[in-house]
């Protein structure tokens, strides 16, 4: 456990980096991001194309939630807020203003990306745990403003969605065409968190997360970084939840309630959070356990806990994490 | 009647009884869950989960032992504090080193784990349990109708509380922990075994949310789900009040009793949420909550 | 890999031509194993459809049925998500039980969607078979109109003319509290006050002194699962009860009131569709349910999965095939139902089964002679009253039939 001892000593930067950046790196993932694209091409013939839109929506919010989290050192309980207010959106509009996918989605995105810059410039005034709180206070609020307004439909939510035809031409009925949707937009989410974090910006965001006040002394304004990063994040777990209230034609109280801010949690941590490509893997196990337990009826929190407590007693990195570790690459 | 915005008057004290009333249980649970993070720097998110287990155990040792209400106001809290106990050395223990978020996550995995027990073993309807004989009946006061059984909840609850307090400030053990919570290297250094310490300690915390427990057994419906429900507010409370400030934790507990009461009254589906906009608020204004110093 | 495939299409069809009587059914029981309706559907649910199976004797009438079970956890995604799956992928005909209403409603969508077959017991939306009425479902056991109807009713003929309610602030409290004050003073009632109290709360005194300062005949409880246990403790509690007023539960079960016993829940008036002692039938059938599951009594939900199951292999059995959803619920409409838990009833064409509900009273502790012996039976409503009548749901089937 190479970063447990800093770790500690720093509340506001859970996460450091396993292992410093190679320059074998970039080629390295060059491939892995190659590996992923065949693979999301090849899974939809052996595995369940619905199930794999669900994994790819929360594969990217929890690459979101890893951005804030493993990138910018802030750990954020209340995301789901982002991801929830999204979906309600973006299936109100497709629904009720009947817009097209695409606009749906956007319009879902931009509200997360709102919200995000509204809760961001109260919640980064604190750090630790005391940020941590903040957010999870904001996302209670949005929890109660959706269970009160009208148009979300209390507990039922919003339903029967139109998966519409992507820009008014294309329909989206066919469960092949919306996963060829999903994936593009997985893939293009992921090559962008990619960018931030590899750019000079995403640099700073390292710097900042390791010590702060030396980052400040060193001239940069840590504050407006610090909220760039919440509100990309909170764009883009808008994105993930924009997108699966189209998928499963869907929106509902699920989405913004506290336990899917613990979820995303989870999926980053048994992926390994400050890992670029952890979350995938983490959602995938997380949503497939989801999926495949649903048949052990009762046991299934029972089997989920034993998840957790395993993780983080016994590998803390997570499993991508793990496989840094013995490829001796950032992963 | 005098009326304040439409309610009367009396009314309205009732209201604010029996906010002091629920505040009495967020006391001692934020109580329990300030000492355990002040000392171990645990977020214990199994709090709920074994508040839940010290109404269960009063529920068993009721059924299986034959043991009544005021053995298991005792007998309870022990048998949870030492499942407690047994927790802190084989798991938690081994997480003091690292950041907050593992204990949190671990303790989540295990408050999964210990409610999907009991669903699985007593159904999610939940499990009678009556108030003790003695307790039964109540006082026509001039506003409202006390149950005995609710005034002996605050009543109870303010004596362990300032106890608790009592024991921290006031004696030898507490400054122990108190030191330990500054400095545990030094502590250590001084001869004190603050492994020990700190499992104790631990297993006193789990005492408080179990004692809690039996105290709402008789009012509450005693269901595996009853601690998942509360624990997020009491979350709340800890944090509004300072993390890891003992007193903060007390105080801050009756009083947000106090204020989701009055909240019950003139918005009531708000007042599950209003915890949380007065959190954001001490937060904006105090960094460090209410009776916390500032890091 | 060419010969391979031919050679298995040939296996398959030789297969097919063996068993060429025996007509593939699967079904899918998916309910709530860890939340609040665990306790009232849950693995009952799948141990009442196990029973219809055998029951029916499906082997020796041709058809071979397979049941799969699963936790929807009460969110709509994640029963959404499943169904998908099961009739996608898994070969599912129909899909049981489905308590929640919002779970419900979901898979009411996904079932149209795919031309399968959904028989709902558990959920209580009354939408099932109003607006959002579908070709492809039956809503077997209650809904929250029934409940409303049954308790707001008698309890307004047995002198409970003012009412205040306590309501989830959820959809299904307010749909509850919505249908019920129609009843209430269409009976010459009126409602004095409501509170929406959060789901799940924990302590509902405050809510209660608001109820009793209102003073209203009746405390009508729109809410469900721990909130009516806890609100129904704490009124004992503070004596509401023995202070003159009533409270009426508006979606209770036997379940509950077990939790309960009848020392704190005496003289709560429900409604309910089954009750586990109502004849010799209803006791038979319990019994070796509750054999079965931990000596459990079966709840009202579950009774209606087992009913509803032998109605749907009926339907099956008479058409030779399951993959048709549509056909197979038209087909149980068509048939008249008659089951030893429900008795002789129909199902309409708005999807709504149709059989008498009960209003029942919870016995003092002196008159109950059990653990299970919870209810004493005030009175039988009729089917054709208890159900909201055909024209009034909105439902766009109705017009065509």
């Amino acid at each position: 456990m190479a970063h447990s001892a800093a770790a500690a000593s720093d509340a506001a930067s859970p996460i450091a980096p396993a292992l410093p950046e190679g320059h074998d790196a970039k080629g390295f993932h060059r491939m892995v991001f190659a590996g992923i694209a065949v693979l999301l091409v090849v899974l939809p013939f052996v595995l369940y194309p619905v199930f794999l839109m669900k994994v790819l929506c929360f594969a990217l919010f929890a690459l979101a939630f890893n951005l804030l989290l493993g990138y910018g050192g802030l750990l954020s309980f209340g995301h789901a807020a982002y991801f929830g207010m999204a979906s309600y959106v973006s299936a109100y509009t497709a629904k009720v203003w009947g817009l097209t996918p695409e606009l749906a989605i956007l319009a879902g995105t931009v509200t997360a990306a709102l919200l995000g810059l509204a809760f961001g410039a109260l919640a980064i005034r604190r750090q630790g745990i005391y940020f941590s709180m903040i957010t999870l206070a904001l996302a209670q609020m949005v929890f109660f403003f959706s269970l009160q307004a009208k148009f979300t439909g209390g507990e039922d939510g919003i339903q029967a969605v139109p998966r519409g035809n992507l820009f008014g031409v294309i329909s989206l009925a066919d469960d092949r065409v919306l996963y060829a949707l999903v994936a593009v937009i997985f893939f293009l989410g992921m090559l962008l968190i990619y960018r931030i974090i590899h750019s000079p910006f995403g640099q700073v965001l390292k710097a900042i997360r390791d010590n702060e006040p030396r980052a400040i002394s060193l001239g940069y304004r840590a504050t407006q970084y610090k909220l760039a990063v919440f509100v990309l994040s909170t764009t883009l777990a808008g994105l993930a939840g924009a997108t699966k209230s189209i998928v499963f034609q869907l929106a509902s109280l699920t989405d913004v309630h506290w336990s899917m801010s613990g979820e995303v949690v989870l999926m980053t941590l048994v992926g390994g959070m400050g890992t670029v490509f952890g979350p995938i893997l983490g959602s995938f196990v997380i949503v497939a356990m989801e999926n495949y337990l649903a048949q052990f009826g009762a046991w299934v929190t029972i089997i989920q806990g034993v998840v957790f407590v395993i993780c983080v007693l016994v590998f803390r990195e997570g499993i991508v994490g793990l496989f840094a570790r013995l490829l001796k690459r950032p992963l | 009647m005098p009326t304040i915005l439409g309610v009367p008057m009396q009314a309205l004290f009732g209201q604010l009884l029996l906010g002091l009333i629920n505040g009495s249980f967020y006391a001692i649970l934020s109580l329990g869950l300030a000492i355990i993070f002040g000392l171990l720097n645990i977020i214990n998110f199994t709090h709920g989960a074994q508040y839940m287990m010290g109404a269960f155990v009063a529920w068993m040792l009721l059924n299986y032992a034959g043991l009544g209400y005021w053995w298991a106001l005792i007998l309870a809290p022990v048998i949870v504090g030492v499942f407690g106990v047994v927790l802190e050395r084989l798991l938690i223990a081994r997480l003091y080193k690292l950041d907050h978020l593992y204990g949190l996550l671990l303790t989540f995995g295990l408050a999964l784990i210990i409610q999907g027990l009991f669903r699985n073993q007593y159904g999610v309807s939940g499990l009678p349990y009556a108030i003790p004989p003695e307790m039964a009946g109540g006082q026509r006061l001039p506003f409202m109708f006390l149950p005995n059984y609710r005034g002996w909840v605050v009543v109870a609850s303010l004596v362990v509380c300032i106890a608790t307090w009592l024991v921290i400030e006031k004696t030898k053990l507490g400054a122990y922990l108190r030191a330990a919570t500054e400095n545990p290297t030094l502590v250590q250094a001084f001869g004190v075994n603050v492994p020990l310490l700190l499992t104790l300690t631990y297993g006193f915390g789990v005492a408080l949310a179990a004692f809690a427990g039996v105290l709402a057994a008789p009012v509450y419906s005693v269901n595996p789900n009853m601690g998942a429900d509360i624990i997020i507010v009491v979350f709340a409370v800890v944090v509004i009040g300072g993390m890891g400030s003992i007193l903060g934790s007390i105080i801050t507990g009756f009083a947000l009793g106090l204020v989701e009461g009055l909240t019950k009254v003139f918005y009531p589906e708000a007042s599950s949420t209003v915890i949380f906009v007065i959190m954001v608020l001490v937060l904006l204004v105090k960094p460090a909550g209410l009776f916390g110093r500032a890091a | 890999m060419l010969k391979r495939l031919l050679l298995a299409t040939a296996l398959g069809a030789a297969a097919m031509g063996a068993a060429s009587a025996q007509t593939p059914v699967k079904v899918g029981v998916l309910n709530d194993r860890s939340g609040v309706y665990a306790d009232i559907s849950g693995e009952g649910s799948v141990i009442a459809a196990r029973m219809a199976v055998e029951d029916f004797k499906a082997a020796d009438k041709g058809l071979k049925v397979e049941i799969v079970s699963a936790d929807h956890q009460n969110k709509p995604d994640v029963g959404a998500s499943i169904a998908r799956q099961w009739y996608d992928r898994d070969g599912v005909d129909a899909i049981f039980d489905v308590p929640t209403s919002s779970v419900a409603l979901a898979i009411n969508q996904v079932t149209r969607e795919k031309n399968k077959a959904f028989v709902n017991s558990g959920a209580g939306t009354a939408d099932l078979t109003g607006a959002q009425c579908s070709p492809n479902t039956v809503h077997w056991t209650y809904d929250t109109v029934a409940l409303g109807n049954g308790t707001g009713g008698a309890m307004v003929k047995r002198g409970g003319s003012t009412w205040f309610f306590l309501t989830a602030d959820y959809a299904f409290g307010q749909a509850l509290q919505r249908d019920t004050s129609e009843v209430v003073t269409r009976n010459g009632g009126k409602i004095v006050g409501a509170v929406k109290t959060p789901f799940p709360t924990a302590d509902f005194s405050s809510f209660l002194l608001q109820a009793q300062a209102s003073g209203a005949k009746v405390i009508g409880l729109a809410n469900a699962g721990g909130d009516t246990i806890n609100a129904i403790k704490q009124a004992a509690e503070f004596g509401i009860t023995e202070g003159g007023q009533a409270i009426a539960g508006l979606l209770i079960f036997s379940s509950d009131i077990h939790a309960l016993t009848p020392k704190t829940a005496q003289g709560l008036v429900l409604t309910e569709p089954f009750y586990w002692d109502l004849n010799d039938a209803t006791r038979g059938f319990s019994e070796r349910f509750a054999k079965q599951a931990g000596g459990k009594k079966p709840t009202a939900v579950q009774a209606g999965v087992y009913a509803s199951m032998l109605h749907y292999l009926r339907a099956v059995e008479a058409l030779k095939s399951a993959k048709d959803g549509g056909q197979v619920v038209a087909k149980m409409k068509e048939l008249p139902t008659d089951d030893p838990l429900f008795g002789k009833g129909t199902v309409r064409a708005d999807g709504r089964k149709i059989h008498d509900m009960y209003l029942f009273e919870v016995k003092k502790p002196s008159e109950s002679k059990g653990e299970w012996d919870l209810y004493r039976t005030l009175a039988t409503i009729p089917g054709s009253d208890a159900f909201r009548p055909l024209n009034q749901g909105g439902c766009p089937l109705v017009g065509k039939s």
